[in-house]
């Protein structure tokens, strides 16, 4: 074997009351593409931030190229060959692809020469893009491409990915693939977090998997199955949720003909959706990002009012009916987006579970709060959904994506709704709670309840709905059974084949 | 009709009452495009003029008076960035404490001052360009300030837009978290955006009691520093939009003083200026469309109704205090025009604090 490219050694790493890292060593050769591998709060973050030079070890070294390698910060790292592509992008929203890029690089080249070689180089790697438009203007996958195109344009000799594909789309991630496998047959190597296992067995050549800061094992994906994965991150047996397809009841909610316009500046129209969601359902809904799922969600819960007798529940209208009324009849929703709009982000996890169980667990009495009340109510979540927290007065935004998803997923299923709309419940969660949360989603379907599902896994979606159905351009598809798809013809469905949709009407 | 109103003189008289809103006004836009709100300018600009005065007086060098104004300024803004950016106090309580303290500093320091004479100084007489005609006493005749002033506002334009460390300032008060993940230090960027903000305020203060009045009074500054934070909010935080905005204030500024002098009536000057503006607005929206279109008729009429409004009302005899109306216009004015011609954009961390930990 050859002297490795990068090498790690006993990487130490402490925060006050939780060790991130403990004694990390594992070593990366030039054109591997290496996982890292572990549950929300594994340590893998902050491991990547000490190779960047955004964390400083407690003990440990690391060696680049056979030198001893301590990037003080981030600009140390890029100079000796380090890029990273962020899990949170690391963009400027009201600046261009051009100035996006230069504010990446050490010593960046004039602007035309520098939009000349993005042009260059976008090309060269299949991710196409125009220089002069504003990031704000461009998808997510797009988005990516700046970052990568950022990292690419300072020839790394490492390239960091943290989970780069949780909001990309199936056809965004081949071509991501095929770029990523094009750069590590240059003798790049690639240090790739993922919580996807079958994206690792695909790409990867070696895998690290943590738990609780230390390494616990290593694997080659390729010879691993996805479970033994996720059982070695787990480090326990990975329960799968099953599903009991029981008989699908009464119609509890009814859409017909739902047009509404988008209140967000680039936001999709919706366009005449109709969907019937009947008890005991679940309901996936697929679709490339930026298709109508904000919209739809918005729709349903009831932030967005539609017109009359566009959706009805249990026969009465509740088009014009607020978020709130609708909780109260048992409509109740889980946006994407959590901080800020599911949650509060500054307000505790008490005072969150009062900001949607207020009516439907009757924690206020004569319109003054039940503080008692409440704080049980959100410790019930906690402990029934597995919210890690040292309690229920912390502050929603200082718990991990993950976590802070699974306490916003219970909250909801907790109130007993009969029909529950979540947009992407599992995004940024790891292999466990993901389980979990699908498990849950599927008990209250089991209990007679309707749930929609909106999400760009596809995977979950064919794993927990009965029926699919694809949004594309703020059109719904005419659902169809889940099992028995074929990858094919979800594919047609998710690139708008209209003519399918046509061919039903008629 | 305008009799004694000299028109080469009002517009040079323009420049210079533009100029201590310009200085204010640009610093702020610089400390607002990296994200930070101070609504210190009022204070730091009182301070800025009682130091700068007390320094000329001493020194007898007007330009020492402003370098001290522009270190005093930037001390005072330096007092709101280690309290807002180290100690993550509240950005807009601190900055309306800054301008009380501001107040109250100036008028402690500025005691035994009141009412002395500031020391000369000179206007520049540009060789060649000041002798042309007209247009040398309007735009090339006026003291260096007003130039250092103009050099200033191109001077950001350049830097904002051009300049690699321009790029960096802007990421900063666009997305901090951002600009940190990529190894920039947010704090000392802002650092040096307020201490820039807070210098040019100083200036503009200085400007006020040394050239502009030039005397130290109490509440020399009366609220300019508001409406040059107004400025930079409605120029959408662009340079260009900026020097366009004060410029308006400071040319409605000088035509209302040489109002009052000549005892114009100012509602029949409202009157004229309503119906040429709904003129102007047809003549220049048919040669634009080659078309009369709804919007500019409307636009038209609305302008003739205001017209007929101000001339009914001064018809009809009714109360009017005119010096109040007048002095208050350059602020109405600016405000409306402003307004008129906004455009969003405000960057994306404005006002809010940032901490690594984060």
């Amino acid at each position: 074997m050859t002297e490795p490219l990068v090498k790690l050694e006993g990487l130490t790493k402490a925060y006050p009351g939780v060790v991130a890292n403990s004694d990390v060593s594992f070593d990366i050769q030039a054109g591997e593409v290496h996982a890292l591998l572990g549950e929300n709060g594994a340590g893998k973050s902050t491991l990547v931030k000490t190779i960047y030079g955004l964390v400083k070890p407690d003990s440990g070294t690391m060696t680049l190229d056979g030198q001893p390698f301590t990037p003080a910060e981030p600009r140390a790292a890029r100079a000796a060959g380090i890029a990273m592509v962020f899990q949170h992008f690391s963009l400027f929203e009201a600046l261009n692809v051009a100035e996006n890029v230069a504010l990446g690089m050490e010593n960046p080249p004039p602007m035309n020469t520098l939009a000349q070689r993005i042009k260059e180089v976008s090309e060269t790697y299949g991710l196409p893009l125009d220089p002069t438009r504003i990031v704000g203007d461009l998808s997510a996958g797009e988005r990516q491409r700046v970052e990568i195109i950022r990292c690419l344009l300072q020839d790394p000799k490492v390239l960091i990915m943290d989970e780069p594909t949780s909001v990309l789309t199936p056809q965004e991630v081949d071509i991501l693939f095929e770029t990523l496998r094009k750069l590590k047959s240059e003798g790049t190597a690639i240090l790739y977090i993922s919580h996807k296992l079958e994206e690792i067995r695909a790409l990867c050549d070696h895998a690290t998997v943590l738990r609780l800061g230390e390494v616990v094992g290593t694997c080659v994906p390729k010879e691993t199955s996805a479970r033994e994965m996720a059982e070695l991150m787990v480090g326990g047996t990975l329960h799968v949720p099953e599903r009991e397809t029981g008989e699908t009841g009464e119609t509890l909610m009814k859409i017909s003909g739902l047009s509404a316009a988008s209140p967000a500046e680039f936001g999709t129209s919706l366009k005449d959706i109709t969907l019937e969601i009947r008890a005991g359902d679940v309901i996936g809904i697929g679709g490339v990002a930026g298709n109508g799922q904000d919209e739809l969600l918005g729709a349903l819960s009831g932030e967005i009012r539609v017109g009359a007798g566009q959706v009805a529940f249990m026969g009465r209208d509740i088009g014009q009916l607020a978020p709130d009324a609708r909780r109260s009849l048992g409509i109740c929703a889980a946006p994407e987006e959590r901080m800020g709009h599911a949650a509060a982000p500054d307000m505790s996890l008490t005072e969150n579970a009062a900001l949607t169980g207020r009516k439907r667990k009757a924690l206020t009495s004569n319109g003054f709060i039940d503080w008692g009340k409440t704080r049980n109510f959100a410790e019930e979540i906690i402990e029934r959904f597995d919210v890690r927290t040292p309690g229920a007065g912390n502050a929603a935004r200082s718990l991990s994506g993950g976590n802070l998803q699974k306490f916003v997923i219970g909250r909801e299923i907790l109130q007993d709704p009969q029909i529950l709309i979540v947009n992407q419940p599992t995004w940024g969660v790891d292999a466990s709670a993901a389980a979990a949360i699908r498990q849950a989603l599927l008990d209250l379907a089991a209990k007679g309840a309707g749930v929609i599902v909106i999400s760009q896994d596809l995977d979950e979606l064919m794993e927990i709905s009965d029926q699919f159905a694809a949004l594309n351009e703020g059109r719904l598809s005419k659902p169809r059974p889940a099992q028995g798809l074929t990858v094919e013809e979800i594919g047609l469905m998710l690139g708008g084949a209209h003519d399918m949709e046509v061919a039903h009407v008629d | 009709m305008f009799g004694s109103i000299d028109p080469q003189l009002l517009l040079a008289s323009l420049m210079v009452a533009a100029t201590p809103i310009m200085l204010a006004a640009i610093g702020e836009l610089v400390v607002e495009r990296a994200g930070v709100l101070n609504l210190g300018v009022e204070g730091m600009m009182i301070t800025g003029s009682v130091i700068g005065f007390i320094a000329a007086i001493k020194t007898g060098n007007p330009w020492i008076g402003f370098a001290a104004a522009a270190l005093g300024g930037a001390a005072l803004s330096l007092l709101f960035g280690v309290l807002t950016q180290f100690l993550l106090s509240n950005q807009v309580a601190t900055g309306l404490a800054l301008t009380l303290f501001g107040l109250g500093l100036a008028a402690l320091l500025g005691q035994g001052y009141l009412g002395v004479k500031a020391p000369v100084f000179p206007d520049w007489h540009i060789p060649l360009l000041g002798d042309i005609p007209i247009i040398g006493p309007i735009v090339f005749q006026h003291d260096p300030m007003v130039y250092l002033g103009l050099g200033i506002v191109a001077g950001v334009w350049w830097f904002l837009k051009k300049s690699r460390a321009g790029l960096v300032l802007r990421a900063v008060g666009e997305n901090h978290e951002a600009a940190h993940a990529l190894g920039y230090n947010v704090i000392r960027v802002r650092m040096l955006a307020i201490m820039f903000g807070g210098a040019c305020a100083g200036l503009g203060g200085a400007y006020l009691s040394i050239v502009r009045v030039p005397t130290y009074a109490a509440g020399l500054t009366a609220e300019m520093g508001w409406i040059a934070l107004a400025i930079v909010v409605f120029a959408g935080w662009k340079p260009g939009r900026l020097l366009l905005g004060a410029y308006l204030f400071g040319g409605v500024t000088a035509l209302q003083l040489n109002l009052q002098a000549a005892g114009l009536s100012l509602l029949d000057v409202l009157t004229i200026v309503a119906l040429v503006a709904a003129v102007v607005v047809v003549s220049v929206g048919f040669i634009q469309n080659r078309a009369f279109t709804a919007k500019m008729l409307w636009w038209a009429a609305s302008l003739c109704i205001a017209a007929a409004f101000f001339s009914f009302y001064k018809w009809l005899g009714w109360v009017f205090n005119e010096t109040l109306w007048l002095s208050s216009s350059p602020y109405i004015a600016t405000i409306f025009v402003l307004v008129i011609m906004s455009s969003g954009g405000a960057p994306g961390s404005l006002g809010k604090s940032f901490h690594a930990s984060r």
